[in-house]
C-alpha cells in the first residue's frame, strides 16, 4: 500500500460524494472579501461553474472528508460492508485544495460531508475545524455547506452554524419504515430532532440579529436536505406529503430528491434497476408547485395516479391537476387573479407576472401572450384572451392525448 | 441624418448624452446613425452634431435606466437605436415599461436577458491559472465573452478577489488587477495567458470523479455549458470521453451481482490501521535489533494466503515479505504453478527479523514457540480480515503458527486440513528449505514437488471459486 496523493484521495473522495444531488450556492448573505485578509464573495444567487455530462453543475467542491464509516446503509456505496477503496483526507488538505481551486474561479465553495469515523462527535469536530480554518485562518468569504451528523453533540452543531453557509442533514428515505429496513443505524426521530434543533437555532440568532447588529450570523442560506427516490416503494404522494410537512416543520430552504442510481458493488437489498429519471423530474415540479404556485399538498397528490400514488411520467404535474380539475378552466386571461393564472399549464411565475404588469395597459389578445412567454401551444385549451375563446377544447375527451408529446423513439439502450 | 459618436461599444454615458440632446430636440428615430469611435460611418449622415435643446433634462423611470445600462452592452449593432426609440416612446407613453407585451420592449428586454447571461457565464467560465512573477503569484485568464461586459463585470472579480493580483485578457479589452487599483487595457490574445497549470489536473480530476456516469444528461449540460465556451475550460476535453464510456460504466455496474458482504466492516482501513498498530509492535523481544515490521501485504480480499516463516535480511530492510532470494524462488514457484501473487495475501508468521550478528552478516535464526505465540495476535487479525479459503503454510513454523500445534510437514503435506471457520488448510515446505539442500537432484526433485502442491492449491481456490 502506497500512499495516495492527494489527487488520488480527491477522486474517491469526490465520486463518494456524487449521489448527494445538492450543490446550490445561493440564497446566503451578500459579502465580499475586500477589506479582507482572504478572498471570496457571495452575492445572493449562486454560480454555476461548471456543468457534468450528468446535467448537474459543479458550483462547489463537494466531497467527503473521508469514505470510511461505521454503518451499514444499503443504498449508500460508502457502507461499511462495501468493498470501495478508502481514503481519508486531513484538515489541511482540504483547506488547501478549497482556497487552490476557488483562487482559480473553479468553485463558489466547499460542500463538506463525511462517512462517520470513531464517533459521530469526532467526525462532526474534524468538519467544523475545516470550516474554522477556512473562516479564521484564511477569512475565506465563499460559501460552506456542511452536512450535519444528527448524533453529534448539540454544540458542535452550533458551532457548525457559525461558520456555515448552510447546513444540511438528509432524511435520506421517504418512510420510516424504508429508513429502517435500508439505513438500520439511522434514527428518522434523531434526523428530525436535529433538524428542528437547527431551525430554533436559527430562528435564535436572527432574533438576536434583529437586536443587535453585530450578533453572529448562524446558517445564512438556511437547511436543506435530501430523499432518496426510487430505492423502496414509496409512492410519490408519499413523496410529497411528507416534503411538504418537512417545509413546514423545519423551515427547510429546499428539499432534494435524488433518484436511486445504480452504485458499484450493490447492496442484494436494493433494485438493481434505477427509477427512471424523468420520475425525480416530476417530483422537482411538483416541489415547484408547492413552493412557487401555492398548490397545497394535497392538491399535488390529487395530480397522481389513484392506483399507483404515482405523478404520470409522460405530463407535467400541473398539466396533470388542470387535466382533473377541467372545471374551473378556461381561465380569462385579462381578468383572472394570479393564484388563477399560476394554475395555467404552461405560465409561469415569469410569464404571470409579465401579464399582470401589462394587462393594465391593454386588453391582452393571444398574440400578446405568445409574446409573454415561450409557448401558448400548452396553454390555448386553458385560456381565454380577447380574441380566443377554447369553446370545447378543455370538454373533450382525449385532450390529455392531445396533450402527450408525442414519444421519441425508445432508446435502444435504456 | 445626424451622427451620434459613442467613445466605445459599451459608452452608456456617452449613450444618454447624445439620446437626451436628440430627444429633447425632437429628432426622429430615423434619422440618427450610431456610430461607435470612428468606423467608418454612414455615407449619407451630415457631420452637424446633434441639435442642442433649450430644455435641461426630462425624466424616465428608473427602470428604463436599469435595462438601457444593460441592453447597451450587447453586441447588436442596432442596439442604440433601440434604446433610443424606446426613450421616444415613453415621452408619449410613460407606462410602457410595464407593458411587458409591448413588442419593442420585448426585444430590448431580449437583449438585456442575453446580456445579463453572458455576464453570468464569464463570473462562472472564466479560469485563472497561476504565473510566478518577481512580486509572487498573479492569476491571469483568457476568456472570450459575446457582449461588450468586460468593463461592467470588473467589479465583481474585484469583490470576490480582492487580496489577489489577476488579469483577465479578452480580444476587445484586458482588465488588470494589484490589489488595490483596476487598470484597463487593450484587447490580447489567446497566446498572451499562460498556457498550463498544475492544479488543473487535480481539477480536471475532481470533474471526472464527480460525475455520475448513470444519470447521463448531455442536453441539460450542452443548455448551461454550450460548445462555444468548451476550448477555455480545461475540464471540457474530458467530456467526450465521459459520455463515451457512461453506459459502458453504468452496464458493468448493473451486471455486478450483489454479492453479499464478504468481511465483516470496511476490510481495507481496518488493514491499514492494523498495519499502523504493528508498526509499533512490541509484544516481544525480537523488535529491538530488527529494523521495521514486515507486516502481510496483497488484497485484502484475497482468496488464498501463504504465511512464511519470518523476514530474511532483505525483507528487513525493504518491509515487505518474501523479496530475498526465497521470495524470488516462491514467486518462480508460484509462476510455474499458475498462480497469481498480486491475487495472494502473503505474509509471515513472525513480523520481525530473528538473527545473530556475524561479522558484516546477519545470520538468520529459527523463532522460538514464545515469539511465534506473541506474534498470532497478528497473523489471526490478518486472518479474520482476508478470511480466506485457502490457507497454505509455508514451512514448520508457519504450520505451528496457523494450527497452534507442533506437526511434522512430511506427515501433512499434499492435503487439505479443514479449519474451524469453513477454510482449508494446506502445509508445505518453506522456499528456503528448497535453497538450503545441497544435493542438485534431491533440489531438483523437491522444487518439483513443490511446484506440483502450488498447482493444486491453485486448482483449490479455483474450484472453490
Amino acid at each position: 500500500m502506497v500512499a495516495l496523493s492527494t489527487r488520488q484521495k480527491l477522486e474517491i473522495l469526490a465520486d463518494a460524494a456524487k449521489y448527494d444531488a445538492s450543490c446550490a450556492s445561493s440564497g446566503t448573505s451578500k459579502r465580499d472579501s475586500r477589506g479582507g485578509k482572504g478572498i471570496g464573495s457571495t452575492e445572493g444567487m449562486g454560480i454555476c461553474h461548471a456543468y457534468a455530462p450528468d446535467g448537474r453543475c459543479i458550483s462547489l467542491l463537494k466531497i467527503l472528508l473521508t469514505n470510511s464509516c461505521i454503518f451499514d446503509c444499503h443504498y449508500c456505496i460508502n457502507r461499511r460492508s462495501s468493498d470501495v477503496r478508502r481514503a481519508r483526507f486531513t484538515v489541511q488538505e482540504v483547506v488547501d485544495l478549497t482556497l487552490s481551486f476557488y483562487r482559480r474561479n473553479y468553485i463558489e465553495g466547499l460542500f463538506l460531508s463525511s462517512g462517520i469515523i470513531a464517533s459521530s462527535d469526532y467526525t462532526m469536530e474534524q468538519m467544523v475545524s475545516v470550516a474554522r480554518s477556512l473562516r479564521e485562518e484564511h477569512d475565506f468569504r465563499g460559501y460552506i455547506h456542511l452536512k450535519t451528523i444528527p448524533d453529534a453533540d448539540p454544540e458542535l452543531s452550533h458551532q457548525a452554524g457559525l461558520f456555515a453557509d448552510r447546513l444540511s442533514i438528509n432524511v435520506e428515505l421517504p418512510t420510516q419504515a424504508g429508513l429502517e429496513r435500508l439505513a438500520p443505524e439511522k434514527d428518522g426521530g434523531r434526523i428530525e430532532g436535529a433538524m428542528a434543533g437547527m431551525r430554533s437555532a436559527m430562528e435564535d440568532m436572527g432574533e438576536a440579529r434583529r437586536k443587535y447588529r453585530h450578533a453572529p450570523r448562524f446558517a445564512p442560506a438556511g437547511q436543506s436536505t435530501q430523499m432518496i427516490v426510487g430505492a423502496d416503494d414509496a409512492s410519490d404522494s408519499a413523496i410529497i406529503t411528507r416534503a411538504s410537512s418537512l417545509y413546514d416543520r423545519h423551515r427547510l430552504r429546499r428539499v432534494y430528491y435524488s433518484a436511486f442510481s445504480p452504485i458499484p458493488s450493490p447492496s442484494a437489498v436494493l433494485p438493481l434497476k434505477r427509477p427512471p429519471l424523468l420520475r425525480e423530474h416530476r417530483l422537482y415540479q411538483s416541489d415547484w408547485m408547492m413552493r412557487f404556485y401555492g398548490y397545497g399538498a394535497d392538491e399535488v397528490a390529487s395530480a397522481t395516479d389513484p392506483v399507483t400514488g404515482c405523478l404520470p411520467l409522460d405530463i407535467d404535474p400541473k398539466l396533470a391537476w388542470a387535466l382533473r380539475h377541467r372545471g374551473i378552466f378556461p381561465v380569462d386571461v385579462n381578468c383572472a387573479p394570479r393564484e388563477m393564472l399560476l394554475r395555467v399549464p404552461g405560465l409561469g411565475v415569469k410569464a404571470v407576472n409579465r401579464i399582470l404588469a401589462s394587462r393594465r395597459h391593454r386588453r391582452l389578445r393571444l398574440d400578446d401572450v405568445a409574446r409573454l412567454t415561450t409557448s401558448i401551444k400548452k396553454l390555448r385549451p386553458f385560456l381565454i384572451a380577447s380574441d380566443w375563446r377554447p369553446v370545447q377544447l378543455a370538454d373533450q375527451a382525449d385532450l390529455r392525448r392531445q396533450m402527450t408529446p408525442v414519444p421519441a423513439q425508445l432508446d435502444l439502450f435504456s | 441624418m445626424y451622427r451620434a459618436s459613442l467613445a466605445a461599444p459599451d459608452d452608456f454615458d456617452g449613450w444618454r448624452a447624445a439620446a437626451r440632446g436628440l430627444a429633447l430636440a425632437g429628432v426622429d428615430p430615423a434619422d440618427i446613425v450610431w456610430q461607435v469611435g470612428d468606423d467608418g460611418g454612414d455615407l449619407f449622415a451630415s457631420d452637424a452634431p446633434a441639435p442642442v435643446a433649450a430644455q435641461a433634462a426630462f425624466a424616465v423611470p428608473r427602470a428604463f435606466v436599469d435595462l438601457a445600462q444593460s441592453a447597451i452592452l450587447h453586441c447588436d449593432p442596432q442596439r442604440f437605436a433601440l434604446l433610443y426609440a424606446l426613450l421616444v416612446q415613453l415621452r408619449d407613453r410613460p407606462g410602457t415599461m410595464e407593458d411587458k407585451a409591448d413588442p419593442l420592449l420585448r426585444r430590448i428586454e431580449g437583449l438585456a436577458k442575453a446580456v445579463r447571461r453572458d455576464i453570468h457565464k464569464m463570473r462562472a467560465f472564466v479560469r485563472f491559472r497561476a504565473l510566478e512573477d518577481g512580486d509572487g503569484t498573479r492569476f491571469v485568464a483568457w476568456f472570450e465573452p459575446e457582449q461588450h461586459i468586460v468593463r461592467a463585470n470588473a467589479a465583481f472579480f474585484v469583490r470576490r478577489f480582492a487580496t489577489m493580483r489577476w488579469s483577465i485578457l479578452t480580444p476587445e479589452a484586458s482588465i488588470h488587477w494589484d490589489g488595490e487599483t483596476l487598470t484597463q487595457g487593450p484587447g490580447a490574445a489567446r497566446d498572451d495567458a499562460p498556457g498550463d497549470d498544475p492544479v488543473e489536473e487535480i481539477w480536471k480530476g475532481y470533474y471526472a470523479a464527480i460525475f455520475n456516469p448513470a444519470r447521463l444528461k448531455v442536453g441539460a449540460m450542452l443548455s448551461e455549458m454550450p460548445k462555444k465556451y468548451w476550448r477555455n475550460l480545461p475540464e471540457a476535453t474530458l467530456i467526450p470521453a465521459l459520455v463515451a464510456g457512461a453506459q459502458a460504466r453504468e452496464a458493468a455496474m448493473i451486471a455486478t451481482a450483489p454479492a453479499p458482504a464478504k468481511r465483516p466492516g470496511n476490510a481495507m482501513a481496518a488493514w491499514t490501521a492494523l498495519r499502523e498498530e504493528a508498526r509499533g509492535c512490541t509484544r516481544c523481544p525480537l523488535h529491538g535489533p530488527a529494523t521495521q515490521t514486515v507486516f502481510g501485504e496483497g488484497p485484502v480480499d484475497a482468496p488464498l494466503f501463504f504465511i512464511g516463516e519470518q523476514p530474511g535480511d532483505q525483507e528487513d530492510m525493504a518491509g515487505r515479505p518474501f523479496v530475498g532470494p526465497a521470495g524470488q524462488l516462491f514467486d518462480a514457484a508460484l509462476a510455474e504453478a499458475g498462480v497469481d501473487r498480486a491475487r495472494a495475501y502473503v505474509t509471515n508468521a513472525v513480523k520481525h527479523f530473528k538473527y545473530e550478528p556475524r561479522g558484516k552478516r546477519r545470520i538468520h535464526q529459527t523463532p522460538q514457540a514464545g515469539e511465534v505465540q506473541a506474534c498470532r495476535w497478528w497473523l489471526e487479525q490478518e486472518l479474520a480480515l482476508v478470511r480466506p479459503r485457502v490457507i497454505v503454510a509455508l514451512g514448520a513454523t508457519a504450520a505451528r503458527a496457523l494450527l497452534g500445534k507442533v506437526v511434522a510437514i512430511g506427515k501433512v503435506r499434499g492435503s487439505a486440513i479443514p479449519l474451524a471457520d469453513g477454510a482449508e488448510a494446506w502445509v508445505t515446505v518453506h522456499p528456503s528449505y528448497l535453497l538450503r539442500l545441497p544435493d542438485a537432484t534431491k533440489a531438483g526433485e523437491e522444487r518439483a514437488r513443490f511446484v506440483a502442491e502450488l498447482r493444486v492449491v491453485g486448482e483449490r481456490v479455483r474450484g472453490l471459486g
